[in-house]
This record gives structure tokens, C-alpha cells and sequence, in this order.
């Protein structure tokens, strides 16, 4: 078979074949899974990051700190794929929880990027001068306000670029969720595939997408950057 | 109106206060001098603790706020703080700088208010959250106007220059009208230029009856403004007398080598 006639074979499965169905449900799904993985990401990881951060001479936040490191330590100590399986297979059965396998890999998205995300926000808060906390404390604010209206705005604005790189990894990372059986663009394509027993096109254009997807993430990172420069004098 | 009573304060082996002892009325202008690692700053960092205490008793409005179970966020309130390297919120503009914390303070007041009204049958008034920006923002125009920058109300800090910001640093702690405002050598960091302006703001303050410690290096301004100057060596205070008998008279045989080598 010849270029054309594959590319001909491809369009024919999907449109005639309803496989333009699956190849959105699939996006829906990868696009669903990055974003709000990323989103529960963020969460967890400023929270762990302002758990590191905190003077640790009482108790409870050397408490809080080692959980903090144990958790750290799994979801960068295992891979996805492993951690997916884990909680899909092992974790929820085990406690009698029954949930669809997207909301699983949401889930296990958002912690494993919590536990990166945690790191890049600490080397931001870090990145912060300490002065800030003490304007921040000096005019009567509590620690937590102080991070939340001072420290980490400004940690943000410089972690961005490396916010940005996480949140590609995750749209990419997306194409390990058919290991639990949902429904994401590697499935939508393999199913062309496998539909025309004719790889070559349809693998393509899920590489297209993907890189697609990509540029559009990366040019409203550069969008977000320039309007967070906005007390920076250097703009 | 602050009772410091045998501060001690250690870092790890190192012990930098060793008992200081001093009494602050209301209306006073202390000015704290000593040489370079002699504890003038961790004195004054530990007066709001900013630097936790390790030992003494530092009594504030007739409570002791080295005490840690002090919510010290609520007496830091009425103790403002200027520093050295200003410290201004960067991602501020010069009139948020100003307000957000008498903005939260009060919404946090008013929060507690309304929970109060809930249970009793006593109703106090509560604000709404309008008018407390409102107030806020008026206030905090009138002290911009103060210090002559109201133009400069919506700049952000890193386009002000050093003398503005300290001078904007200055009225942020004033806008929570504390008892007391803490100076950590307000002025070393400036261009020479720039310290005229900043130490014209700090007369008036004092002329205006504000209660004020200040470390600093600018003896000409200590001898002119200070009611009582203070010196600070080896985490003690080795002499604490008026400007006139302190500068024309010291006693202590350190004070008399520090003064000779600083008034040339």
C-alpha cells in the first residue's frame, strides 16, 4: 500500500467509521487527566513545599515534614505506570472503592506531579528573599498569610517556565493510562489502528497532536509570564 | 511601655545577648549604637521577635511576649518594624503595600465580630468589607501625602528608588498605628544622597511623640534626636545615658575608643 492509499484508509476509518468519536474522547480524557492532575498537583505541591519551609523547632511541623519526605519519596521512588497499577488494582479494591479508571488516573496524576511540583515550589519560595517573610511577619500577618499573599505569588511568577515544563510532561506522561484501561489518544488511535491492521498514519497523527497540544501550552505560558512580569522593571 | 528584663539570646553555642536589661516609656527615642557584631541588631529583632529570645522576659503592654505561646502576630501589630533593606512586598504596588495588612487585620476582626453578634445578644456594629478598604485606602493616601509620594501610589517598589522606598517602609508600619516603631539601621543601605530624606521623616516622627528604637550609625542624628542613647557591646548594654553627657562625658573605656574612632 502506498502513502496515499494509507492516508485514504485512515480518513475512511475516521469519519465513515465513527473514529473521529473515539479520537475526541480520547483528548477529552488525556486533556482532562493533565489539567486536573496538574491542578490537584499545584495544591499538594505548595502545601508540601510551605511544610517544608516552616521553622522547625516545635513538634508538629517536624511531624508534618517527615510524611511530607515519605510522600516525596514514593511517587519519586516508583514509577507512573507502577503507581497507577498500585492504586487501580491494589489500593481501591482493597478498600472496597470502586471508581472509574480515569478518575484513578486523575487522582494518581495529581499526586505524583504534588510530589515534583512540591520541590519545584520550594526552590521558588526559596528563591523569595527572606526579607519579604519578615516585612510580611513585622506588620502583624501569621506565617500562613504571609506565604499565601506575599511569598508565594512571587515564587510562582519565578517557577513558571519549570511549571510549564511539569504540565508538558503530564499531557505526555497521559499515554500510560490505558495500563488501567481508560480511554486516552493512544487508545483512540490504536483502535484506528488496529480497525485498518495500518499503523503508520494513525501513529503519526497522534504524534501531530501531541505536538500540537504542546505548542499551545507553551505559547500561554509565554502569555501568563508577561502579565505576571508586570512589577518586574525588567519587562 | 516595654520591660526588657535579663534578654538572653543565643545562636546555637553562640551567645550574643547576655542579659540586657532596659525599660522603654512611652514618648522615648532610644537610639542603640555599638560596633559591628556587638547584638545592637539581634537586640532589636528579639524587642518583636523576630528573633525568638532564648531566655528574659521582654513585657509589652503588661504581657510577655517572649513567652512562646504569645500569639505574637497580634501584639506585632502595634510593633512596626522598618529595616535595613526596607523589605517592601515586591509584588505590591506602593498603596497595597500600605494597606494589605490593616485590610486583613480588620476583615479578621470583623470575622471575629460577626461570630461574637452569633452567640451574643449584645450586637456590636461590623463594618462591611467596603468600608473598611475604603478607610484603609484614605488612610493610607494621607500618610503617602505625608511623605510626599502620593503620585507614587500605584508604582511598584523596584521602580522607587532607595530613599523612597524606605520612606514608603516607614508609613506601611505607621499605617497599623502601632505603639512603638523599631529601626534597624534604617539608613545603611542608602546612597548617601538619599539618607537626608529619610532621616527628615524619622524627626518628624519623633517630633510627633512616637515612641521609636533606632540602631543606627548616624551619631549626628542620634545626638540630635535621641532621649536616650544606648550602647550596646558584647551582647550587654556597657552605657545608657542622655545624648548631651553620653557624647560631651562617656565613662565606659569601650564607648570612649568606639566614639573616638566614629566622630572624626
Amino acid at each position: 500500500m502506498n502513502f496515499e492509499a494509507k492516508i485514504n484508509k485512515f480518513i475512511e476509518i475516521l469519519i465513515d467509521y465513527k473514529g473521529y468519536v473515539k479520537v475526541i474522547e480520547g483528548l477529552e480524557n488525556t486533556l482532562k487527566i493533565a489539567i486536573l492532575g496538574l491542578v490537584i498537583g499545584i495544591v499538594i505541591g505548595t502545601l508540601i513545599a510551605t511544610v517544608r519551609v516552616i521553622p522547625k523547632y516545635k513538634t508538629l511541623p517536624r511531624v508534618l515534614n517527615s510524611i511530607c519526605t515519605f510522600y516525596v519519596g514514593f511517587f519519586r521512588g516508583t514509577p507512573m505506570v507502577v503507581q497507577l497499577l498500585l492504586f487501580y488494582y491494589v489500593a481501591l479494591p482493597l478498600m472496597g472503592i470502586n471508581l472509574p479508571s480515569v478518575s484513578v488516573a486523575i487522582a494518581v496524576f495529581g499526586l505524583n506531579s504534588g510530589a515534583y511540583i512540591s520541590e519545584i515550589m520550594r526552590s521558588g519560595i526559596q528563591s523569595v528573599d527572606y526579607g519579604q517573610t519578615e516585612g510580611g511577619r513585622s506588620v502583624g500577618l501569621s506565617f500562613a498569610t504571609t506565604m499565601m499573599k506575599i511569598v508565594i505569588p512571587q515564587a510562582v511568577k519565578n517557577i513558571l517556565p519549570t511549571l510549564g515544563n511539569e504540565f508538558i510532561v503530564l499531557i505526555k506522561e497521559t499515554s500510560i493510562v490505558s495500563f488501567i484501561g481508560a480511554a486516552d489518544l493512544y487508545v483512540a488511535f490504536n483502535y484506528i489502528g488496529s480497525n485498518s491492521y495500518e499503523f503508520m498514519v494513525p501513529y503519526l497523527a497522534m504524534a501531530i497532536i501531541y505536538i500540537v497540544i504542546v505548542c499551545i501550552i507553551t505559547v500561554l505560558i509565554k502569555f501568563m509570564e508577561r502579565s505576571l512580569k508586570k512589577s518586574d522593571r525588567r519587562n | 511601655m516595654i520591660d526588657v528584663i535579663d534578654l538572653k539570646k543565643s545562636f546555637g553555642k553562640v551567645d550574643v545577648l547576655k542579659g540586657i536589661d532596659i525599660k522603654i516609656n512611652k514618648g522615648d527615642v532610644v537610639v542603640v549604637i555599638g560596633p559591628s557584631g556587638s547584638g545592637k541588631s539581634t537586640f532589636l529583632r528579639c524587642l518583636n521577635c523576630m528573633e525568638d529570645p532564648t531566655g528574659g522576659q521582654i513585657i509589652f503592654n503588661g504581657v510577655d511576649i517572649a513567652d512562646p505561646k504569645v500569639n505574637i502576630n497580634i501584639h506585632r501589630r502595634r510593633i512596626g518594624m522598618v529595616f535595613q533593606h526596607f523589605n517592601l512586598f515586591n509584588n505590591k504596588t506602593v498603596i497595597q503595600n500600605i494597606m494589605l495588612s490593616p485590610v486583613l487585620c480588620a476583615l479578621s476582626d470583623r470575622r471575629k465580630a460577626i461570630i461574637r453578634n452569633i452567640f451574643s445578644k449584645k450586637k456590636e456594629p461590623v463594618r462591611s468589607k467596603d468600608e473598611i478598604k475604603k478607610t484603609e485606602k484614605e488612610n493610607a493616601m494621607k500618610l503617602l501625602a505625608r511623605i510626599g509620594l502620593e503620585d507614587k501610589a500605584n508604582a511598584y517598589p523596584s521602580t522607587l528608588s532607595g530613599g523612597q522606598k524606605q520612606r514608603v517602609a516607614i508609613v506601611r508600619s505607621l499605617a497599623m498605628n502601632p505603639d512603638v516603631i523599631l529601626f534597624d539601621e534604617p539608613t545603611s543601605a542608602l546612597d548617601p544622597e538619599m539618607v537626608g530624606e529619610v532621616l527628615e521623616v524619622m524627626k518628624e516622627l519623633a517630633k510627633s511623640g512616637m515612641t521609636m528604637v533606632i540602631v543606627t550609625h548616624e551619631m549626628g542624628f542620634a545626638k540630635e534626636v535621641g532621649s536616650r542613647i544606648v550602647f550596646i557591646d558584647e551582647g550587654v548594654i556597657k552605657e545608657e545615658n542622655n545624648p548631651k553627657d553620653f557624647f560631651d562625658n562617656p565613662q565606659d573605656p569601650r564607648l570612649k575608643e568606639f566614639l573616638s574612632k566614629v566622630l572624626i
